[in-house]
């Protein structure tokens, strides 16, 4: 047991003492938190506009004042030719130029009707949805609001809840994705370099060698990972409560238990990896492309899986991550106990159970 | 200059006879693109309505057939009580509810008034978001219709207004996701070999030794950052040609503007890139520390780019501190010139910034590359 | 031959390197003649790699002169690079490029022109006995012939001084004695060569040795006369007895 203390002891100092791995596995979580909470959104903000006005008149102004004053919108140009539209979209200023047919003012005293046209950069597409949309929504409240003057109203309010979230804060939807990928990050990534490093070095062989059992040896590495995943899930749960406001609904001792299960899945994929790769570099190359990068891509953490195409969400179905997040959000965000995730659950002790027993297999094999 | 052709011959035989390079030159954009531009899609389709209409009257019914007439939304559940459409949100099964309540019709008429419910399932705030904006529209459409029809034209003496709205979505307009995504993954493409693979490879050298028996020739500090640098320029802007191919072919991205512009903006891009891994495996002192801290540098400011949202909708400090972030710039740009065609005089200003701050990562990092310790 | 009439091509006086407060070379001097087939002699961490280090340009000494090939070791690295060959510990070829590719590599960085690197190739791989071998990656190639492939790329160039570090380690004793047959043609044609090794019986083969003792040079002079001063039948006796009294539980050898 001494010998077991001792050799943990020697992992911990190990990586303690490469302070810019430590720097980085520390940081990461914080900075993506931070960047997916306060930088990427949908808002619709200082959105460059420009207005095509063939008309001049009255209440073309007034529009464009509504639509200026509503905050979301900034006016970068008056455009006055047809062919400026082009350019002024080339220049990446404007996303959206609001044309006023010639004569708008008259039209719609005397026909009762009269045309917009707005042009977007619908580059990016949802951006482009939303800013007419919004668009759109205020030119036809000018049209209600200055139609009740003359005519009784008729209101249907809409009333809104914004349910298990309601800032709309985007952080909501980042921090389990955020927890699952940091998870595998350093249990699976970290644990399959530092036992490839050993066999890379051949010091590995000089453990094996040594009295210590090899599942001691395995252990030994696997654990100061472990601890260290630990902790940054407590970050991140830190770090989504204060400052964006994530709560844990439901109960924590759950979650943390849950979490517990997805980093032993880590680690003996971890593991798994380690016993395939015979170097540093190629474990780190299959952890990235082969973990890494489906978790961020195919577990539903920034990209819905239901909008993937069938064959995609075949393949979603496979990975660890997807089931996480799903128990993640459920437990913090809906405040569901064990009832609504039993099934989930299961299929991560599953995934764990399979993963451990090849990788035993593979190291038995490896020492005879 | 002889000394440097000596040394990017060797170069280019090194990488190409490293058994792993060439696969991951050539499969990983293939990857990338199939499954990245499939799967990331922030694209909204068929939003799960749950129905709770306590009125059941004809406005109401109106009213919920021109939300199953929208492409946006699917109606999955109708339902008289609230309790089936709650458990329905908590399972997942509906996105959002809408309760319409009893007497909707009857306080309509007679008080000009009535409220319509929506329980949004708000996790994913930018659905709710953009779901919650098309069912205000579509609600606010039909309330128009409403105040047209009620109000009896002919009774009163000024006729109601309406303006048209007509709208074009240029550069795209199918609003497809896979547009916008395209050009970002050749961005990413071109980023990951410029700064991975060219600092990787000169850690390795560290790390094997190899690093002292070029220091202890006469080469120059430059001749042997330019030797090391310039293949990995030239692989990258290969894989841009190959990402550019395969993004035609699989996914008929549009090519709107000059691809010379493209790819000069592509390899004064590359100075910065290159500049910056060079720097981090000068500094890193293992494979492994140089690829962490390029990796999270990378993550950041992919992020931070406008990878996955545009740029613009960023706060306002996201902004300024894009600025030093090499990756914002490029992104645009690429986009820029793919989608829009935007020409030399439209990009010129991110073109010369991006080149001075390829100069000075280039300067910086061959300063701090020292020859004798 | 060692002529001391003629200057030094190396010149150390105290030379000092510090790691923080550990002294790794303590006032080192010396003085090396063209020609000259120099032992730099001492065991593993007396401070050899240094040195060797810092006359080769690939380390700032902390104090003291030194002067190789003419130049200044503090301020004139570049060109000491160009007049010297050095073949380190760890390595010297590119294990994925072939016998000629290296040899063209390091040919061209030297500034030789392709015609010279052509026909001075074509002679090295004849007199090696590598013609099957031109186009094997080194990787391929047993130890021992990469050893004196790495030799004879590092006086491509013909250099005014060649260093080696260990050259011999890990490799059989034939091996050994034709390297060193290498190493004699090579000061016969006017190379100087400095060579760090820890294999006492290879000190019997240079003109002089040196050897140094926890940073120190204990002892400098041609190896009959240490043999003799110290009383002695062999370098390795003079060796173990300088080196006792600093390290009182080194095994006998």
């Amino acid at each position: 047991m001494n010998r077991f203390a001792g050799f943990v002891r020697k992992e911990f100092f190990h990586i303690f003492r490469d302070k810019r791995t430590l720097l980085i596995l520390f940081g990461l979580p914080i900075a993506q938190m931070l960047i997916f909470g306060f930088v990427i959104s949908n808002e619709v903000r200082d959105v460059g506009i420009a207005f095509y006005d063939q008309s001049h008149d009255a209440v073309t102004r007034k529009i464009s004042d509504k639509i200026v004053s509503s905050g979301y919108f900034l006016p970068e140009f008056n455009i006055q030719s047809p062919d400026e539209i082009e350019k002024a979209f080339r220049s990446g200023k404007v996303r959206e130029v609001i044309v006023f047919e010639p004569e708008f003012g008259k039209k719609l005293e005397r026909l009762g009707t009269a045309n917009v046209q707005l042009i977007l950069d619908a580059t990016d597409a949802n951006l482009a949805n939303l800013v007419s949309n919004y668009t759109t929504g205020i030119i036809q409240d000018f049209v209600t609001k200055s139609n009740q003057t003359t005519q009784r109203p008729i209101q249907i309010v809409p009333e809104v809840r914004m349910l298990y979230n309601e800032n709309l804060e985007s952080a909501f939807l980042f921090v389990p994705g955020i927890m699952a990928l940091i998870m595998v990050l350093v249990s699976a990534m970290m644990t399959s370099i530092s036992i490839a490093r050993e066999k890379e070095m051949g010091t590995m062989e000089v453990l094996l060698i040594s009295p210590l059992k090899p599942m001691q040896i395995i252990i030994g590495k696997v654990v100061p990972y472990a601890v260290l995943s630990c902790v940054n899930v407590i970050t991140i749960l830190a770090l989504g409560y204060f400052v964006f406001g994530v709560p844990v609904q439901g109960s924590l001792a759950l979650l943390l238990a849950e979490c517990l299960l997805y980093i032993l899945l880590a680690l003996s994929l971890g593991i798994l990896i380690s016993s395939v790769a015979n170097s540093q570099l190629i474990a780190m190359l299959i952890s990235a492309v082969g973990l890494m990068l489906p978790t961020i891509l195919l577990s539903g953490f920034i990209f819905p899986i239901e909008n993937m195409p069938k064959i995609l969400q075949w393949i979603c179905q496979i990975m660890p991550a997807k089931w996480f997040i799903i128990i993640i959000k459920d437990i913090m965000l809906k405040g569901v106990g064990l009832g609504y995730v039993w099934k989930e659950t299961l299929v991560l002790i599953g995934m764990t159970g399979l993963f451990l027993l090849i990788s035993l297999k593979k190291f038995k094999i490896r020492l005879e | 200059m002889r000394t440097i052709l000596f040394l990017l011959q060797k170069e280019f035989l090194q990488v190409f006879r490293n058994r792993m390079m060439l696969p991951i030159i050539f499969v990983m954009p293939l990857i990338q693109m199939i499954i990245l531009v499939n799967a990331a899609t922030m694209e909204m389709k068929n939003l799960n309505l749950f129905i709770v209409d306590q009125d059941l009257s004809s406005t109401s019914r109106q009213l919920v057939d021109r939300f199953a007439a929208s492409p946006f939304f699917r109606i999955s559940g109708r339902s008289f009580a609230m309790d089936e459409a709650e458990s329905g949100l908590k399972r997942g099964q509906c996105d959002i509810i809408i309760h319409v309540p009893a007497n909707f019709e009857k306080r309509l008429v007679r008080e000009n008034r009535a409220e319509v419910q929506f329980l949004i399932n708000a996790i994913n705030g930018t659905v709710a978001g953009i779901g919650y904006a098309y069912a205000a529209s579509i609600t606010a459409g039909y309330n128009r219709d409403i105040l047209l029809k009620w109000n009896n034209p002919t009774a009163a003496m000024t006729p109601i207004k309406s303006i048209g709205v007509r709208t074009s979505f240029w550069y795209n307009p199918e609003l497809n996701y896979k547009v916008f995504m395209v050009p970002a993954i050749l961005a990413v493409l071109v980023t990951v070999i410029g700064a991975f693979l060219s600092g990787l490879n000169i850690v390795r050298e560290k790390e094997i030794g190899t690093i002292e028996q070029i220091n202890v020739t006469p080469i120059r500090k430059y001749q042997f950052i330019i030797g090391k640098l310039t293949p990995f320029l030239i692989l990258a802007l290969v894989e841009l040609g190959v990402g550019l191919t395969l993004g035609k072919l699989l996914f008929d991205i549009p090519i709107n503007g000059s691809l010379v512009l493209l790819f000069s903006t592509a390899a004064i891009y590359l100075l910065v890139v290159l500049g910056m891994g060079l720097l981090v495996s000068s500094l890193a002192g293992t494979q492994q520390q140089a690829m962490f801290i390029n990796f999270f540098l990378m993550i950041v400011m992919m992020m931070m780019s406008g990878l996955f949202t545009s740029a613009e909708s960023m706060p306002d400090w996201a902004q300024t501190a894009n600025i030093f972030n090499p990756i914002a710039y490029f992104m645009r740009l690429v986009r820029m010139i793919l989608l829009k065609g935007s020409g030399l005089a439209d990009i010129y200003r991110d073109v010369v910034s991006l080149f001075i701050f390829g100069i000075a990562m280039l300067s910086l990092a061959t300063w701090c590359y020292r020859k004798t310790t | 031959m060692i002529n001391t009439a003629r200057e030094p091509i190396i010149r150390v006086r105290n030379m000092v390197k510090k790691f923080g407060a550990f002294v790794a070379n303590d006032r080192l001097s010396f003085e090396i003649f063209p020609g000259e087939i120099f032992g730099f002699l001492g065991a593993n961490g007396a401070g050899k790699t240094t040195a060797i280090r810092i006359l080769c340009g690939l380390s700032k000494p902390t104090s003291g002169e030194i002067k190789v090939a003419g130049f200044d070791a503090y301020h004139q690295t570049e060109q000491i690079k160009h007049n010297i060959g050095y073949m380190s510990q760890k390595f010297s070829l590119y294990e994925d490029l072939t016998v000629y590719e290296n040899i063209r590599f390091y040919g061209g960085i030297y500034g030789l022109t392709l015609s010279e690197i052509r026909s001075r190739s074509a002679e090295l791989i004849d007199q090696l006995g590598l013609q099957d071998f031109r186009n094997v990656l080194i990787k391929s190639l047993p130890l021992g012939w990469k050893q004196k492939l790495a030799f004879s790329v590092a006086i491509f160039h013909r250099p005014k001084i060649v260093f080696l570090d260990e050259p011999t380690s890990g490799v059989d004793p034939i091996t050994r004695r034709q390297f060193w047959s290498m190493i004699y043609a090579a000061a016969h044609d006017g190379i100087t060569v400095f060579v760090t090794t820890h294999y006492m019986d290879e000190a019997e083969y240079c003109d002089r040795v040196s050897i140094m003792v926890d940073g120190r040079i204990a002892a400098l002079d041609t190896p009959e006369s240490l043999i003799r001063s110290f009383q002695v039948k062999n370098i390795n006796d003079v060796f173990i007895k300088l080196a006792r009294p600093a390290a009182p539980n080194e095994v006998n050898q």
